[in-house]
């Protein structure tokens, strides 16, 4: 029997506001255990919460990104729950009246592209941090209140290089509106996973199970695989999936059982008692709306019409609104757009993946890339002497012309000068001047690297050639 | 006809994790019955043109700017935790 995989994604996503959605305390990653909380977090009696106006005000603004409407009256629900990584036994979410519905994204994978509809976005309260030990937990409660909006697909996913592709097309549009970092490995970013199968032209969905501890976008990709093979092993030996969630083990690539779900979640949702409801107008919306940059689709199809990029090349360089930036200001600074694009996805991209650095992590600036390709596109230097160029741009900063002056490396393209070097190496090398004459061409070879080694690699390529030619023509 | 079975007094009970006897199951379930008959009474009212709310204050939009403050020291924060250790409050073991 064939089966159809139908998969939703549920994405949290941490927003980057200076405090926490519904106290004063700070938002900031990385603290000493239990130093960012306030007595609102902690859940002590008689405090109240105040709801922080950024972070309803970025939860629209992603839900815009994302094509959904925008609530006009939004509220926090109480959700009912015993776990020691929140102290109030209740996480303050949204339950019937999201900031956010009815919104899609448009992926593109393995050739086709796909709507993906997202059924809804809401705010809520991140919980505490736990660490399991031998027999006991520790408890951080720093993350407790950080605001989160939860994106939860409609079940339109239909592969697992679907599900990658969405969650690529998230994070990039979320980042671009720049309320979150969506950093996977710091926790800005996570995802749970639902996948069931059904047979081909069955209307009625099949029993789902959930995946958790998913810690990458590949993860995601390789539990779902996993998950998508034994589910349709199961089924073809007759067997019954049970409605459960399972734990991605990342050094076996299998999905394990965590528990068996019984009945549905009980969670006895009620309106938060000690909030109000957020009314939100056409200028409310229209201002946030304003707020929003360029967003990746629309930057790509521009790079395509304006600059004459590929598709490929304009794809690349809007994955992230820092990488496509730069890239606008190297071409506004002079660099012509394709010889731009190549070294940002070249060289750029490799010394970024080398040191484990983001762009403005480095000192490279657009004006110092724009300086060194107008270099090159002159002829001043050889691409070979740019490669040393760069590599001072990106460490140390600068104007490319400068570091040329300084360091000598201008590229040798006077005839004359270079002549005199040629025959010098020509006096010295008579045995290649033989090797040549009597077929052996790759002698030149040998010639030339003489040439870069006497001039530190700064001759220019074509006129050395054509010089040793003519030379050797005359013995 | 009771309103509310054992059954539900008893799921009722374990959400909250309240361990109950089958004689206080019996004797919620007389309770709760009175509590949802009292609360029916609303039922006569004629609501339908009436908005659904959550609050009886006439009031909306109470927002706070984003500006953060110092979080409690870490010693305040750990002093009424019955256990603590390496800064972190230490809770017996989660199984799920």
């Amino acid at each position: 029997m064939e089966f159809e995989t139908v998969i939703g994604l549920e994405v949290h996503v941490e927003l980057k506001t200076d405090s926490k959605i519904f106290s004063a305390s700070p938002n900031h990653f990385g603290a000493e255990p239990n130093t960012n909380t306030t007595v609102v977090d902690l859940g002590y009696p008689g405090v109240l919460p105040v709801v922080n106006k950024k972070a309803v005000e970025y939860g629209m603004k992603a839900s815009m990104a994302l094509n959904c409407e925008i609530a006009p009256v939004t509220k926090f629900d109480r959700k009912n729950y015993f776990y020691p990584d929140n102290p109030k036994a209740y996480q303050i979410s949204q339950f019937d009246k999201p900031v956010g519905e009815h919104g899609w994204i448009e992926i593109e994978v393995d050739g086709y592209k796909k709507k993906i509809g997202i059924t809804r976005i809401h705010l809520e309260e991140d919980a505490g941090k736990l660490t399991h030990g031998k027999g006991y937990s520790l408890v951080d409660y720093n993350r407790q209140g950080t605001p989160l909006i939860e994106i939860v697909s409609e079940p339109d996913i239909r592969t697992p290089n679907e599900a990658y592709a969405y969650l690529e097309k998230l994070k990039s549009i979320v980042q671009y509106t720049g309320v979150s970092d969506c950093k996977m490995e710091e926790g800005s970013l996570r995802c749970d996973a639902n996948i069931s199968l059904r047979p081909v032209g069955q209307e009625e969905f099949g029993t789902k199970t959930e995946l958790k501890n998913l810690n990458s976008f590949n993860f995601v990709r390789k539990g779902l695989e996993y998950e998508e093979k034994r589910q349709a092993e199961v089924l073809r030996e007759g067997g019954v999936i049970e409605q459960e969630t399972r734990r991605f083990d990342e050094a076996t690539g299998k999905t394990l059982l965590m528990r068996v779900k019984e009945g549905s979640d009980d969670y006895r949702y009620f309106p938060e008692p000690d909030l109000l409801d957020i009314v939100i107008d056409e200028d409310w919306k229209a201002r946030i709306r304003a707020e929003i940059p360029e967003l990746p689709d629309a930057r790509k199809t521009r790079y395509i019409d304006t600059f004459g990029l590929p598709a490929y090349d304009a794809g690349v360089l809007t994955v992230t609104k820092e990488t496509a930036d730069f890239f606008e200001a190297t071409v506004a600074a002079g660099a012509e757009p394709k010889q731009a694009s190549n070294w940002i996805m070249g060289e750029v991209s490799a010394y970024l993946n080398a040191e484990g650095l983001e762009l403005h992590e480095t000192k490279l600036t657009a004006e110092g890339l724009a300086g060194m390709i107008a270099l090159i596109e002159d002829g001043t230097i050889s691409s070979k002497i740019a490669k040393t160029v760069f590599k001072e741009l990106i460490e140390n900063g600068g104007e490319a012309k400068k570091i040329v002056e300084d360091k000598g490396l201008v590229q040798i393209s006077d005839e004359s000068a270079l002549l005199a070097i040629v025959t010098e190496i020509l006096d010295n090398n008579p045995q290649s001047i033989d090797d040549f004459k009597n077929g052996k061409k790759k002698a030149v070879g040998f010639l030339v690297g003489q040439m870069m080694k006497a001039t530190k690699g700064q001759a220019n390529p074509q006129i050395v050639n054509k010089l040793l030619m003519q030379e050797i023509q005359k013995r | 006809m009771s309103r509310i079975t054992i059954d539900e007094v008893k799921h009722v009970a374990n959400l909250a994790r309240l361990a109950i006897t089958e004689e206080e199951a019996e004797q919620f379930q007389h309770q709760l019955d009175a509590i949802i008959s009292f609360a029916e009474e609303l039922n006569e009212l004629d609501t339908d043109h009436v908005e659904p709310t959550s609050h009886v204050l006439d009031m909306n939009n109470v927002l706070r700017e984003d500006e953060a403050t110092k979080g409690l020291p870490q010693e305040e924060v750990l002093k009424n935790a019955p256990d603590s250790q390496d800064g972190y409050i230490k809770v017996p073991s989660i199984m799920d």
